[in-house]
């Protein structure tokens, strides 16, 4: 018998009940270097979840790991109620997937690949039809129909890759840095389309190393080197950090900076044009004054903020040695 | 159902992209017509107009006679009179002949014993082929003229060319071409068809969708069966048209045999895209394929007159057999009930190949 099929997919017995995707313990190795180090996720249906983590944290191999495209070293993973790498074959038609690189055929035309993908993933003639035409609409790629990947834009290109990847329907999808390519105003639209999908009871994941983007997630995961740090709802991991956050402002950011940085109270430093934004190492009540102290008779002002999730990256992650 | 329809998306895809790759387009043409215009045109095995130095010393009417027999051979073309051996000698060295004839002062007394030769000629050795000629000049009976007393010629052995009476090249090799070009452009076209795919990052996009690799490399191959079969009409059509090569068999029984031959040679490229990480070593590896198939597989030398090792790496190249093939039907009018064994050979290659790339194949990314 053949593997399930799109229409079957969209029937929610897939798992009923259970979270979206479940993993334990997921560990990937590559030879010596842990990629991946003992990962527990709870995916819930419906959402949008994200991984947010700086460049090689293992963002993108957790994701190939939870639709199959890598085995784990260790550890298990259950989406929909299948077991992975068992059931990969049956999973299949239930993700849909976004690559980081654009990776349909720049020598087909957008409709061309619209259909390749539709006949591979086995719809009938009359719904590919029915949802070719719905895809160009939603994310206006109808008057592109006819061009080639290769000619288009950033942005066009992106919406493409969308289209391509929820043609099936298909009740989860991961999306792999989908807007690294784009401006912010497209991202933008790129996210309301995110949120009509959510509409529909599609679990979304999606990774990033964008704040913003970060912060329109119903639920996050922050990753580094490899390692699950925080997990949360953005509002949650905000509210939740035991940092103290100060605004110096002033002149000579530089000078005042390394005195601030030779302290050793502050997990990190930043300027933001005439601001220092200082994320305090938390637990030392003092440390707001000695930061008062270092910089008195410099004629900067000093006050505190509300934290922001780059201050929750920051904390949880290796501060400023990474980023 | 469903898994016809994923071989059909993925053949029908495979046709779109070459029709607007005009590269390998061209190919597809251009490769059959420049390769059977220089096998059928430049390299001709039937070697006339010989560049030949002579030296007569004896200046007689039989020397003159000599000469101009070996003339009218067209085997050979006088370009150059000499005074001595050592000036014959050194118009070889400076490439200005490859043949040399010296006739001494005493060729009448020479050809009326039978122990002595009666002239020397003096060739290139460097080519093979030079030299081979030479040995045909050199059994060339010479009908001396009534003066001289010399025996009737007499030959031993009287040798006929089956299938191909007059010995033309163009007949003994377009057939065997047909089996190199398809060799040449398949395997290429094949052992890029996936590395091309992962270079281009499409393979992680297709990894994901429900496609099984036995669709995916069924759906690689069919299109380019048909182009092959394309390829066959267009050697066969020119070497009618330009070199008289007759076609004695059945077209039928061609087209089946050459559509199990390019299945075969199919397989084996697509077994080295699954083995080769970027394009460039796909291309190194189509290499390894074309010179053993070229050199060991009887198109150029007798397969027969092969050391027995070599003999036994030919069988595993597909255009071993289907050299035979190719020349039974098409120079002896075999028909394919008395080709079976090359074949079952080429099935052979085929599942092999097909089978291990199937499996070398992994539908992930580890």
């Amino acid at each position: 018998m053949d593997t399930a099929t799109a229409a079957d997919s969209a029937r929610p017995d897939n798992g009923a009940g259970e979270p979206a995707i479940v993993a334990t313990g997921l560990t990937r190795r590559f030879g010596r270097t842990v990629a991946v180090d003992s990962v527990d996720l709870t995916i819930p249906r419906a959402k949008i979840y994200g991984f947010l983590g700086p460049n090689g944290c293992g963002k993108s191999t957790t994701f190939r790991m939870l639709c199959g495209l890598l085995t784990p070293t260790e550890g298990e993973v259950r989406v929909l109620g299948h077991s992975i790498p068992r059931d990969a074959e049956t999973v299949r038609p239930l993700i849909g997937y976004m690559t980081q690189q654009f990776s349909l055929y720049r020598d087909l035309s957008v409709r061309e690949n619209l259909d390749f993908l539709g006949k591979v993933r086995g719809l009938s003639r009359r719904r590919r039809r029915e949802r070719i035409e719905a895809s160009l609409e939603t994310y206006d790629l109808g008057r592109l129909a006819r061009r080639r990947p290769e000619n288009l834009s950033g942005g066009e290109r992106q919406r493409l890759a969308l289209a391509a990847a929820v043609l099936h329907e298909p009740p989860v999808l991961l999306l792999d840095e989908p807007t690294s390519a784009v401006d912010p105003r497209t991202r933008r639209s790129f996210w309301d389309s995110l949120f009509a999908l959510i509409e529909h009871d599609v679990t979304i994941l999606v990774s990033t190393h964008y704040m913003e983007e970060a912060e329109r997630c119903h639920q996050l995961a922050i990753l580094d080197r490899g390692r699950l740090v925080a997990e949360g709802e953005p509002k949650t991991l905000i509210g939740d950090l035991g940092h103290t956050v100060l605004e110096v402002e002033g002149e000579q950011l530089a000078r005042l900076r390394q005195r601030i940085a030779e302290l050793g109270i502050a997990r990190s430093v930043a300027q933001l044009g005439n601001r220092l934004r200082v994320l305090l190492e938390p637990g030392d009540p003092d440390a707001a004054g000695l930061v008062g102290a270092a910089i008195a008779g410099s004629g900067a002002s000093i006050a505190e903020t509300r934290p922001g999730l780059e201050d929750v990256f920051v904390a949880s992650t290796q501060g400023d040695r990474d980023l | 159902m469903h898994a016809l329809q994923r071989v059909f998306a993925v053949a029908g895809k495979e046709i779109r992209q070459l029709s607007r790759d005009r590269l390998t387009f061209g190919m597809i043409v251009g490769v059959p017509l420049i390769m059977i215009m220089l096998f059928g045109f430049a390299i001709n095995l039937d070697v006339r107009n010989l560049r030949t130095g002579i030296v007569d010393e004896a200046g007689s009417q039989l020397s003159r006679q000599l000469v101009a027999d070996l003339a009218a051979t067209q085997v050979v073309e006088i370009v150059a009179r000499e005074e001595s051996v050592e000036a014959l000698e050194a118009a070889m060295q400076r490439n200005e002949i490859v043949v040399g004839l010296h006739i001494p002062s005493d060729i009448e007394r020479r050809l009326a014993d039978p122990n002595r030769a009666a002239a020397q000629l003096l060739v290139d050795g460097t080519d093979p082929l030079i030299a081979g000629i030479a040995a045909g000049i050199v059994a060339m009976p010479f009908n001396a003229r009534p003066s001289v007393a010399a025996p009737p010629p007499r030959t031993l052995f009287s040798a006929r060319a089956f299938f191909n009476p007059e010995q033309r090249s163009a007949v003994m090799i377009v057939p065997g071409l047909i089996g190199v070009i398809l060799t040449f452009t398949m395997v290429l076209f094949t052992a890029v068809a996936i590395v091309r795919e992962r270079e281009r990052g499409n393979l992680e996009l297709l990894i994901t969708t429900p496609v099984r690799t036995t669709e995916l490399m069924v759906g690689k191959i069919l299109p380019y069966i048909a182009i092959g079969l394309i390829q066959v009409t267009l050697i066969l059509l020119v070497g009618a048209l330009l070199f008289d090569v007759p076609v004695r068999g059945t077209l039928t029984d061609l087209y089946l045999a050459s559509a199990v031959y390019i299945a075969a040679v199919l397989g084996i490229g697509l077994l080295i895209s699954t083995i080769a990480k970027i394009q460039f070593q796909a291309f190194q590896l189509t290499f390894f394929v074309m010179m053993p198939s070229i050199l060991l597989s009887g198109f150029m030398f007798p397969f027969d007159g092969m050391p027995t090792a070599a003999q036994y790496i030919a069988q595993v190249l597909p255009l071993t057999h289907f050299i035979v093939i190719v020349r039974g039907i098409v120079l002896k009018g075999a028909e394919l009930a008395d080709l079976l064994e090359p074949l079952r050979n080429l099935g052979i290659v085929f599942l092999v190949s097909m089978t291990l790339a199937v499996v070398r194949f992994r539908k992930r990314l580890d």
